[in-house]
Formats: C-alpha cells, sequence, structure tokens
C-alpha cells in the first residue's frame, strides 16, 4: 500500500504565498502597462466633458491632428454600436449629443507619446450648452428619472407588523459611495492583427464582456477578438464592467490607426471617468418590543445610479437581499429606487450593494439598542435566524430564501470570548465616566453574505488543463488574478487532484482564445466556480490515466492511486511524470476542458421570491476606538475578527481578504469621502483629496482568526467564498465611533452620525447629542 | 555648451541627452531604462507606487533617501545615485525585505509592492535597528488597497531583525560625477539649470526672471504630470550647499531656503513636541526628503503647514536676488491668494526662527481626514506669553482659514493682557468669527473650519491649563 504520510508540497488547506509573491517585491511581475510595446505603439488620451449634463452644439476636432497625431475619434467614427455597456446600454464610447456627466468621454486622440496626445487635446474645440444637473436621490425621485424600474421584496404584512409593535423608531442614513483606488489604473493595448483581428491585453475583471463589447464596437464577429489578461493591480469591482471603455476606446483608435494602441488613464482620469460604490439613502420604519424584537420593517433604500444602468440594478437588488443580514425580519418591506443622477455611471464594487443594505440593519439594531438601553448585542442575539440544525419559524428571509446554515451565533459566542467584549465593554463605559475631552466606543457587528451571482446564468465557469509529458501541469481557466489569490488557489486544487508538488503547476494569462463565454471574476465567485471546473478538468484527465494505467498494468482501477507526488498502481510507486510520458506514448490524450454551473439555485425576479444563493459566508468583528470631542478625530484601538471561509483552501490567502476587506471597509465608512462641488463637479479626484486608510490607521492590536467549520454545501473542498465578505466586518469600525459619540450625550441618545464618518461628520453627530 | 545628465543607476553610470528636462525619474524608468518595475500610482507623490533610493555622495559614501520618482525631474539626479526595485537581488538572491514580504504574505495585487519594499529598504539601509514609529513613518507614503498594512509591517518587523542591511551603493564612481559649477541642460527646446553657489543662482535668475524655481519638485512636479504646464526655463536651487545650511546662530535658528523638511526636521521638532507631531504629519518620509522648507513658503499656499507655526514663532524671511537680500517678517510676505511679496528674481535665501522663550508656550495642530500624508482641513499655531497668570503677548495664526495663511489678530486682541482663564479662552473663541471667513471644498466646509479652529484653541487651553488630560487620540495610549 502507498505510504500514506508522504505528501505533497502546496496541496489542500497549505498556507502557500501569493503564486506571483516573488514576482511582486522584485519589481519583475507583469503587469499591462510593463507589457512589451508593438514597434509604434500610440498612446491614448480622452478628451472629456467639464460639464455635468449639457448638450453638445458642436465638435471639431480637425485642429487635433499635429504632428505624432496618428487618430482622432469621436462617436462619428465609431464602425459598429457606440457602447461599452454590460447589459442595458447607456454607456457610449463618445458621447453623441448630450453629455449626462462631468468627465464624460467626448472624443480620443492616438499620438506617438502621451505628451503629443495631451497637446492635440487641448486644441478640440466641442461647444456646449449646459443645463441643469441632477446630483441627488432626493431630486432623481422627485423628478422619477431611474435607470431601472423601483423594485420590492417583502414577507408577510409589514403595516401589521409595524402596528404590532409596542416601540417605533423612524430614521435615515446617508451612505456615501467609495473609489475603488486600485493601485493600478485602468488601461488596455490593443493591437490589430492580420484577417480583422483585434488581441487586446486588458486590466479587467470581465475578459469575455470586455471581447464581446469589442467586437460589438468595431462590427466584427466575437471570434476575431482576443483578450488577455495576466493580472490586474487590484480590482475590487472597478474592473467588472468599466475596464471595457477603456478597452474599446483602445481598440477603436487601433482599427483606425492600423497601429498598436495603449490607453491608461492617470490617476485623475480613471477617477473621473469610471464609476463608484453606490451612494445610498436609505429611511427605515421600525416597531419592536421591550426585548428589541422586531416586529415589523419597512426600508427604503435609494441608490444613486449616476448616468446609466450598468450594474446598479443587480447592485441595488442585493442591498435588497441584505437588508436582513443574520436577523429574521418577518413582517417586512423593502423598497428599491435606482436613481439616476448626472454623475459617472456607479458600479460594482467589493460587496455590489449587500454594505449599504447590511449598515442600514445594523444601524437600526444600534438605534434600538440605545433606545432601549440595552447592549446591541442582547438585540442582535433576539432577533438572529434560527441556528442551522435547529429551524423552526425564524428562517425564511423577506425574498423567501430558507437560511438553512446559520452559524453567527456560535461566531457570536466564539468572538465574545476571544475579544472579551463584555469585560472591555464595562471598561469602554469606565473610561468615559472620567475622561473629559476623549471618548471610547466598541461594536460588535455580524455579517452573513450572500454568495452566487445573484442572475443565475452568470454562475457558470470553463477550465482547461494541459498535462505535458515531462509530468508539468499548465492550467488555464476563466477567472482573473487581481491580487485575491485566485490562481494559487485554484493551481493548489489541480495539484492535490493530481497530487504534485504546488511548483509543478503553472497558470497562464486569462486569454478567452482558451476559455470561452465566460463569466465576470466576481460575486467572491471565482474559486467556487473555477476552482470546481479546474478541478473536473484535472478529473477527467486523471481519470483517464486511471483507466489506461489499470489496462496497461492489468490491475483494477481502484488499485491505481494519485498520492504523494506519486502514482500507485497495484501498489508498485512511479512517479507521475513517468505514467504522464507512458500515457502519451500509448496515445491518451492528456489535455481537457473542465466546466461547473452551481447547483440549486434559482430566481423568481418577477415574484421576488426564490433560493438566489448557493449559501452563506459569516463573520463577525469587534472594533473599539477613541475619539477626541473637541475635533472629532478618532483612532482605532483594537479589532479582533471572526471569519467563516468554509473549510480553506489556502489560510494565508484568506486571512489576507479578511484583513484587507476589513480594512477597506473601515475607509469607505471614516476617511474615504467622494465630494462633488454644486456644479457636479468630482473633485476627489486623487490621492491627495481622497483618503484611503494608510498603515497607521489600522488598530494598534489586530487579531484575526478563522471560523473553524467547513461549508455544508458541497463547494470547492467545501471552502467559502471569501472576497467580498469581510469587507462588511468594517461596519462594527463605524458604529464603535457611534458607541464613542453616545458617550458625549444623553442617556439613550441616538447620535446622528452620516458616513462616511470623517472628523467632520462625527463633530457634527457630537455636537447635535450635545443639544 | 548644454551637460548631459549623468548619475548612477542600479550601479552603471548612465549618461542622458536629448529628453526633455521635465521628463520624470518614473517616466525614464519605464520608457528609457527597461526598468518597469517601478509604478506610477498617482503621479503626484502621494500614493508611494513608484518610491526608488536616491543616494547623495556624503563622506565618501552613498547618502540614499526614499523619493517619489513619478515627481522628480530627471536632471535632478545629475551627480546622484539611483537605486530601484529591480537592484535589490544579489547573487540571485532577495534582499531581506523581499523575502519577508513574500513570507509574511505581504502582497496581494503587487502593484503597491516595489514602493514598500524600497520604502523599507531604505530605511533598512538608514538605521542600525528601526522601531515600530520608524517602520510606520517609513511607510505612511505607500498606499496599499489589497492586503490591509498588518503583513507588511510584520514583514518589515522581521526583515529589521536582520543585519544585512545595506543598499547596493557605488560611491567611487559617485565620487566621479560630481560637479563644481552650474550644470546646464537643454532638449526639446528647454533648459534646466543646477547652480551650486548662492551666486550663480542669482546670476541665472537674474537672466531668466520668468524662469521656475525648482526646489524639491513636490509642487512644481505637480505642474507637469497633473496640469501638463510647459516649463521653458527652469531653475534647480537643490544643489547649492549654502541654501540647504541649518545652523544655530544668536538670532536664532537659520534654516536655508532649499533645504528639505528632512534635513530640518530635528531643528524645528525641538520647539515642541507638537511641532514634531505636525511635521510627521507633513506629506510623508518621501515627500520631506524632497520638499522644502523654502519652498513651502514661497508657494505661497493657504494650506501649506510650514506657515502657521513659523508665523507664531516670529519667522523672518531673507529674500535674495542679484542686487542683494532683504528681511522681511514672514507674515508680511503672504498678501493675498496666490500673490506674495516677491520681487523678480528673488529667491527664499533662508529663514530665521527667533528662540522661543522659556514663558511662550507655543503649540501647533493639523486637522485632516486622515493623520498621514493628508493636506490640512485646519492648520492652527498657538504662541502665548503669560507672566503673572494672565496673557503677556499671544501670537496665533491658522491655515486653511482663508486665501493666505495669517494671524487672528481679534483673537489675539481679546486675549492680550487678560487672564488665561476659561472666559478668555470663550472671548477667544467668539472672536475667531471675526478674524476667517472659511470657504467649503472637499477637505471641509466653512462650518467645520469655524467650529475646529475654535476647538483647536479650545484644545490649547486644555493643555496650557490642564496637562494632565489626554487630549490627543494620536498621543493616547493604554
Amino acid at each position: 500500500m502507498p505510504n500514506e504520510t508522504k505528501t505533497i508540497d502546496g496541496g489542500m488547506g497549505a498556507a502557500k504565498p501569493h503564486d506571483s509573491a516573488h514576482l511582486h517585491v522584485t519589481g519583475e511581475a507583469t503587469y499591462t502597462d510593463d507589457v512589451l510595446e508593438p514597434q509604434g505603439c500610440l498612446h491614448a488620451y480622452i478628451i472629456k466633458s467639464p460639464h455635468a449634463h449639457a448638450k453638445i452644439k458642436k465638435i471639431d476636432v480637425s485642429a487635433c491632428s499635429i504632428p505624432g497625431v496618428h487618430a482622432v475619434m469621436t462617436s462619428k467614427d465609431i464602425p459598429g454600436v457606440n457602447d461599452a455597456a454590460p447589459v442595458f446600454g447607456g454607456d457610449p464610447v463618445f458621447a453623441e449629443t448630450e453629455v449626462l456627466y462631468h468627465g464624460q468621454s467626448v472624443a480620443a486622440i492616438a499620438a506617438e507619446t502621451i505628451e503629443i496626445a495631451h497637446k492635440a487635446a487641448k486644441l478640440a474645440v466641442v461647444e456646449y450648452e449646459v443645463l441643469a444637473p441632477i446630483l441627488t436621490t432626493h431630486d432623481a425621485i422627485k423628478a422619477q428619472k431611474f435607470v431601472g424600474d423601483p423594485y420590492v421584496m417583502q414577507q408577510g404584512d409589514s403595516k401589521a407588523g409595524l402596528a404590532k409593535g409596542k416601540n417605533k423608531l423612524k430614521g435615515a442614513l446617508d451612505i456615501g459611495g467609495q473609489d475603488h483606488f486600485y493601485l493600478e489604473g485602468q488601461i488596455a493595448m490593443a493591437t490589430p492583427l492580420e484577417n480583422g483581428e483585434m488581441h487586446c491585453w486588458s486590466s479587467t475583471q470581465h475578459p469575455s464582456e470586455v471581447q464581446h463589447l469589442i467586437a460589438k464596437v468595431l462590427k466584427i464577429p466575437d471570434h476575431l477578438v482576443t483578450v488577455e489578461v495576466r493580472r490586474m493591480g487590484g480590482g475590487f469591482g472597478g474592473k467588472e464592467s468599466q475596464a471595457s471603455l477603456i478597452a474599446c476606446v483602445a481598440a477603436a483608435l487601433a482599427w483606425k490607426s492600423r497601429r498598436a494602441v495603449k490607453c491608461r488613464l492617470d490617476r485623475d482620469d480613471d477617477m473621473i471617468i469610471t464609476g463608484k460604490r453606490h451612494p445610498f439613502h436609505i429611511s427605515y420604519d421600525v416597531a419592536y418590543d421591550d426585548n428589541g424584537l422586531i416586529t415589523g420593517i419597512e426600508f427604503t433604500q435609494a441608490a444613486d445610479c449616476g448616468m446609466s444602468p450598468d450594474l446598479s440594478n443587480a447592485i441595488a437588488d442585493r442591498a435588497m437581499f441584505h437588508a436582513d443580514n443574520v436577523y429574521y425580519l418577518g413582517d417586512s418591506k423593502v423598497t428599491s429606487y435606482r436613481c439616476f443622477t448626472h454623475k459617472v455611471s456607479n458600479t460594482a464594487f467589493r460587496g455590489f450593494g449587500g454594505p449599504q443594505g447590511m449598515l442600514a440593519i445594523e444601524y437600526v439594531i444600534d438605534d434600538i439598542a440605545r433606545a432601549l438601553g440595552k447592549d446591541p448585542q442582547e438585540v442582535r442575539k433576539v432577533n438572529l435566524y434560527d441556528a442551522k440544525g435547529a429551524l423552526k419559524d425564524r428562517c425564511t428571509t423577506h425574498y423567501g430564501m430558507t437560511v438553512e446554515d446559520n452559524i453567527i451565533g456560535d461566531i457570536f459566542a466564539e468572538l465574545e470570548k476571544t475579544g472579551d467584549y463584555s469585560k472591555r465593554v464595562a471598561e469602554v463605559r469606565k473610561f468615559n465616566a472620567s475622561s473629559k475631552v476623549l471618548k471610547k466606543g466598541i461594536a460588535l457587528t455580524p455579517v452573513k453574505f450572500g454568495i452566487s451571482f445573484t442572475l443565475t446564468m452568470l454562475n457558470q465557469a470553463g477550465a482547461l488543463v494541459h498535462v505535458y509529458k515531462d509530468g508539468t501541469v499548465q492550467l488555464n481557466h476563466g477567472g482573473t488574478e487581481m491580487g485575491q489569490g485566485l490562481h494559487t488557489k485554484v493551481c493548489q486544487v489541480v495539484a492535490d487532484v493530481f497530487q504534485i508538488d504546488l511548483d509543478k503547476v503553472r497558470i497562464t494569462a486569462t486569454n478567452t482564445s482558451k476559455v470561452p463565454n465566460t463569466s465576470a471574476t466576481a460575486a467572491s465567485s471565482g474559486s467556487d466556480l473555477n476552482g470546481k471546473a479546474a478541478e473536473a478538468a484535472a478529473l477527467t484527465i486523471k481519470n483517464r490515466l486511471i483507466e489506461f494505467a489499470a489496462a496497461h498494468f492489468k490491475v483494477a482501477p481502484q488499485m491505481v492511486l494519485f498520492t504523494g507526488g506519486q502514482v500507485h498502481i497495484g501498489g508498485k510507486p512511479m512517479a507521475f511524470k513517468e505514467l504522464a510520458m507512458l500515457a502519451y506514448t500509448n496515445r491518451i490524450s492528456l489535455s481537457s476542458t473542465g466546466f461547473y454551473a452551481t447547483p440549486k439555485i434559482s430566481w423568481d425576479r418577477a415574484k421576488a421570491k426564490g433560493r438566489p444563493f448557493f449559501y452563506f459566508a459569516y463573520g463577525a468583528a469587534i472594533t473599539e476606538v477613541i475619539v477626541d470631542t473637541l475635533t472629532g478625530e478618532y483612532k482605532f484601538l483594537r479589532a479582533d475578527l471572526l471569519h467563516d471561509v468554509g473549510r480553506s483552501l489556502n489560510p494565508a490567502i484568506d486571512i489576507g481578504q479578511i484583513e484587507g476587506g476589513y480594512v477597506q471597509g473601515t475607509g469607505w465608512l471614516t476617511s474615504e469621502e467622494l465630494w462633488w462641488n454644486p456644479k457636479g463637479e468630482f473633485k476627489t479626484h486623487a490621492p491627495s483629496t481622497y483618503k484611503i486608510p494608510t498603515g497607521r490607521d489600522i488598530p494598534n492590536d489586530f487579531r484575526v482568526a478563522l471560523y473553524d467549520g467547513e461549508n455544508q454545501e458541497e463547494t470547492i473542498y467545501r471552502s467559502k467564498a471569501v472576497g467580498e465578505p469581510p469587507l462588511m466586518l468594517g461596519i462594527s469600525s463605524f458604529l464603535a465611533i457611534r458607541d464613542a459619540i453616545a458617550a458625549t450625550g444623553k442617556d439613550r441618545c441616538l447620535p446622528p452620525l452620516q458616513t462616511p464618518a470623517t472628523p467632520e461628520n462625527v463633530l457634527k453627530a457630537i455636537e447635535a447629542v450635545r443639544k | 555648451m548644454p551637460d548631459p545628465i549623468t548619475f548612477i543607476l542600479n550601479g552603471k553610470k548612465t549618461v542622458v541627452e536629448g529628453l526633455s528636462p521635465t521628463t520624470t525619474l518614473l517616466q525614464y524608468l519605464r520608457r528609457n531604462a527597461g526598468l518597469p518595475g517601478t509604478k506610477e500610482g498617482c503621479a503626484e507623490g502621494d500614493c508611494g507606487a513608484c518610491t526608488v533610493a536616491v543616494g547623495k555622495l556624503k563622506d565618501g559614501k552613498t547618502d540614499y533617501q526614499s523619493i517619489n520618482a513619478c515627481i522628480a525631474f530627471l536632471p535632478t539626479l545629475d551627480g546622484r545615485e539611483v537605486v530601484t526595485v529591480e537592484h535589490l537581488k544579489r547573487d540571485c538572491k532577495m534582499n531581506p525585505v523581499q523575502e519577508q514580504m513574500v513570507k509574511c504574505h505581504g502582497s496581494q495585487c503587487g502593484f503597491c509592492t516595489p514602493g514598500f519594499v524600497m520604502a523599507l529598504s531604505t530605511l533598512m539601509n538608514n538605521t542600525k535597528n528601526a522601531n515600530d514609529e520608524d517602520i510606520q513613518d517609513a511607510i505612511a507614503g505607500n498606499l496599499c488597497r489589497c492586503t490591509g498594512y498588518r503583513p507588511i509591517l510584520d514583514a518589515a518587523r522581521v526583515a529589521n531583525k536582520d543585519t544585512n542591511r545595506a543598499l547596493p551603493s557605488e560611491p567611487k564612481t559617485l565620487a566621479t560625477i560630481q560637479r563644481n559649477k552650474m550644470f546646464s541642460y537643454e532638449a526639446e527646446g528647454k533648459k534646466f539649470f543646477a547652480p551650486v553657489t548662492v551666486a550663480e543662482l542669482a546670476d541665472i535668475y537674474a537672466q531668466y526672471p520668468a524662469a521656475t524655481i525648482l526646489a524639491g519638485g513636490t509642487d512644481v512636479g505637480l505642474w507637469v504630470t497633473k496640469f501638463h504646464m510647459e516649463l521653458p526655463v527652469v531653475i534647480y536651487t537643490g544643489n547649492v550647499a549654502e541654501l540647504r545650511q541649518i545652523k544655530e546662530t544668536a538670532e536664532g535658528l537659520e534654516i536655508g531656503g532649499a533645504a528639505t523638511y528632512t534635513e530640518a526636521f530635528a531643528a524645528l521638532a525641538a520647539f515642541d513636541p507638537s511641532m514634531e507631531n505636525l511635521l510627521k504629519r507633513f506629506a510623508s518620509v518621501h515627500i520631506r526628503n524632497a520638499g522644502t522648507v523654502g519652498g513651502n513658503i514661497a508657494n505661497g499656499s493657504p494650506i501649506g503647514d510650514g506657515p502657521p507655526p513659523l508665523i507664531v514663532l516670529k519667522t523672518k524671511l531673507v529674500l535674495r536676488s542679484k542686487s542683494g537680500s532683504r528681511t522681511l517678517n514672514l507674515e508680511d510676505f503672504f498678501i493675498e491668494y496666490k500673490k506674495q511679496d516677491r520681487k523678480p528674481g528673488e529667491f527664499v535665501e533662508k529663514i530665521i526662527v527667533p528662540k522661543k522663550p522659556a514663558t511662550v508656550q507655543f503649540r501647533v495642530y493639523k486637522l485632516s481626514k486622515r493623520f498621514d500624508q493628508d493636506i490640512s482641513a485646519v492648520c492652527a499655531a498657538f504662541a502665548l506669553e503669560i507672566k503673572d497668570g494672565k496673557v503677556a503677548e499671544a501670537r496665533i495664526a491658522y491655515g486653511g482659514m482663508a486665501g493666505t495663511p495669517h494671524r487672528a489678530t481679534n483673537v489675539e486682541k481679546a486675549l492680550a493682557g487678560q487672564p488665561w482663564n476659561e472666559d478668555t479662552l470663550r472671548a477667544g473663541m467668539k472672536a475667531l468669527d471675526s478674524d476667517y471667513k472659511p470657504m467649503s471644498d472637499m477637505r471641509a466646509s466653512e462650518a467645520y473650519r469655524a467650529t475646529i479652529a475654535k476647538n483647536l484653541l479650545h484644545r490649547f487651553f486644555f493643555e496650557t491649563t490642564e496637562p494632565a488630560t489626554p487630549t490627543q487620540v494620536y498621543r493616547y495610549a493604554e
């Protein structure tokens, strides 16, 4: 029998470094801007609208053709459809008769250097008739301007529920947007090839869509376009749909000039031209009993979608899906408005609407606890869904899905213990009683996040695995690498299937010619979908090898075992590479595709009922903060995170996602403020004015742990998705600040803290509760 | 006859001609030198993805500092040694920072990583043993959007235990490319001069009075990278040794017009711990290694953090031109928004900060959305001389509250001669409304600025009357 103690290096659950880590630290990792430029490559610059809303009276780019300029394009020069939108249209590559946001693309220039393109751009003459912009959800609703129809999810009778509760509260919360601030800005480089083909390097989460949109814009079939992505310098959702515009500009200019064209947005253009996390205005009406148990609740969510639908309808849906977080809402109603504003079209961002919906219910729970004079944890616990394995009458969401896997009770119990919750709450209260200027706050908040694309069709993936004669493996799948470690995890899956060391598996750039019709790497689905597809491909080859070896060596198939870097055939070990060579010489195919479609899910959008999610990922965090009540400044003192990733494929990568998500979520709710002037000009378009957290902003004492458990659904090695859920652990930072503010006001006050909790907004809330 | 730009790049003597003088080091590395490891994240010195080490010859050795390559014009590297991330491996082996960044999982997307590696490798080179505060300071100008920083800090802590800390250097070659007279460079019809004496500087500026004076480039660099401006003639002050001097004289502390914030840090920090805190929050190490005290004054920004404390400390400004020097009170230099009392051909020769009498209570406070690397919403400086319990003299100045940094004369009047107590504080807070009409912008609203200006006076009151009461979150330690 095989020696079971021998294990491969880098199999499932191994905390291996990111597969490109050694390239990151030496500067050898190739990003799109680092790919060697083809001879004569041109550089594109986009001419932008200076107005939030205006009619275009005239575009004259004739003066732009100075020496060194090889192509100038406006909407009239697009051979195909002038649209780079993902689904519903409305995102012209170049504006035609009207501009709908400050920074909208109007024309583009390709020149031998970017400096010449800048110079040429100044010579364009564009005349506008300035019109009044709509800049808030309030004004959009008043004008009934939407990018999608209003939508409702409900359960039972919310009015009856509201009438039932002894106590009532109404409130509203302004939730700010967030710029992705991936360190690598949007970029694409398109190269025209023979016979009408176009190749495009694109920093995109969605190569298949970029391929399709380039084809549409150029009026050519999809099979003439190849899109390739080795890695992105961060994506976070910002390169899901909105990388397409940049790629289409590059491809259109390449088509016109017959030369390679690189379109790289500098930081300001990136932040001005491309969309962000949706700001929301959420109002609520809740009734509850003296224990804090919610008897009825209504939410109205107004999403600031910007000037086009983009992905806003799906995002607003997800905000609704997360209006419950971990709580059974009972008689409830969630109404959603997808507001049109004359701002950049807002888009996917880690959490995809979920964070905004979740923040609102956590704010409500916090309100109820404060109004009752209770610790928020008490109120949280009375409102939880039934626990996994003990489902009774409180397990159905407001969209009709049964929550079967709720483990938040266990997570609470463990985190309260490891984070010393009760003792620290008492210490905070004690500190505040005697501290004059500085006040502390603490909050524990949970996360339950639904995993799957809510558009069921998208939950599919493909992979391609080749085993070479020397026993090494090349792997390709439809997912893209943006730093999340997807490629590392999928390589681990394939290494585990073949039982070979991880360094024998090499992943190559995502390429639409290798795996077609892929979904975006989004919705945290990367390893769930692509891991399964790659596993399927590898298993196909492995099964061929088993069948071959059994026949060749005349043993039963079950006597062919892959383990510890070897294949044991009838008890005799053989190196994997020897078997690969033997199979090759016997004309056995060593290449296979793999495919996966997520089971069990279904969603009836017309009825707003179904099971949109395969499963939920859970987590909770405690954050403690100290606030300066004279200025509104604050510093996070400690954070304790406990998060559920099922059975971890790679604990090092998972912990990285959890910490990074928490800090990004905290940034969203604290220092990151998007600011438009009254004319609708976006003014925080660079790191000098838009402040993401730095190393000093993280808690002094930062503790992170993985919840020990496995996914009850049959996912890849029983793991759970981890990309988005931890971002919402950052809600604890916001509510910790609110807790500190409450210490400056009267007993049971409700600090009207709005997001982001900049020192200014903190001080405003302090002044309000002091009155 | 123009000189070529001559510097050492990753161990090799490198000579450059024909590139515009406002080509940035980053552009050169990526476009011309085939070194794409250094990244562009923002082109304004705020994200640190372009961090490189730049060394000057000092006592026969290369003295390295980290800078932002994205806003450093290539001719300013003449006579310097540059190390990029590609040059850290030795005999195919990564340096300790690189090794620990891999082991501690300090990279995710990897785009910011070369910058962090360079910032930390430079810190290692410059210290024998860095503490946590040093590590935080070293990367305050480096943004990471993926990791949440914890693994990067861990990597730095482990690497810091390593004795192999030196950046590679070629001081002997560096010695051969030093100049003892003005460096003149020209390309694409644009001129660049780097004088080495004050007299040379005065002469060349008199010859080209419309020239752009370039000190650290942390502002001028952005004119090119952000506003796509053409600068036909640039005069660089960074090679004028006399202008980089810092000395104590009978008159007080003298800081040369081209001394960087890093060079002036210790001398200025000695005025008060709150000044040290301000300097630490003044942009980042990479920016302070380039940006100058003189430039921060001369650009006349209403939100520069240098002027408010310097004004209340009664700083004198010495302007120099070919026709000689003149001295004025710093506060009189700022006339109105974007208008200063600087005549054609004049440049900042030095500032003189008088000694602070022991009876003067001095504090400076900065308020911004983020602790590190942020521009002030409001910067407030207070110098109060208290004799026999009464305010003998009050000097108070704010930045971010008007078109120029200037004194709060009405508050000063309200305080003067009064006992330093709660009533006087209230009177002072009230008077602030008549001193400033602040504006709303992306950094803060008018209302917030007006409120915190008062509350910072309140903080000053607490700190001077109840020193035991903790007032600042960043100073708070459990």
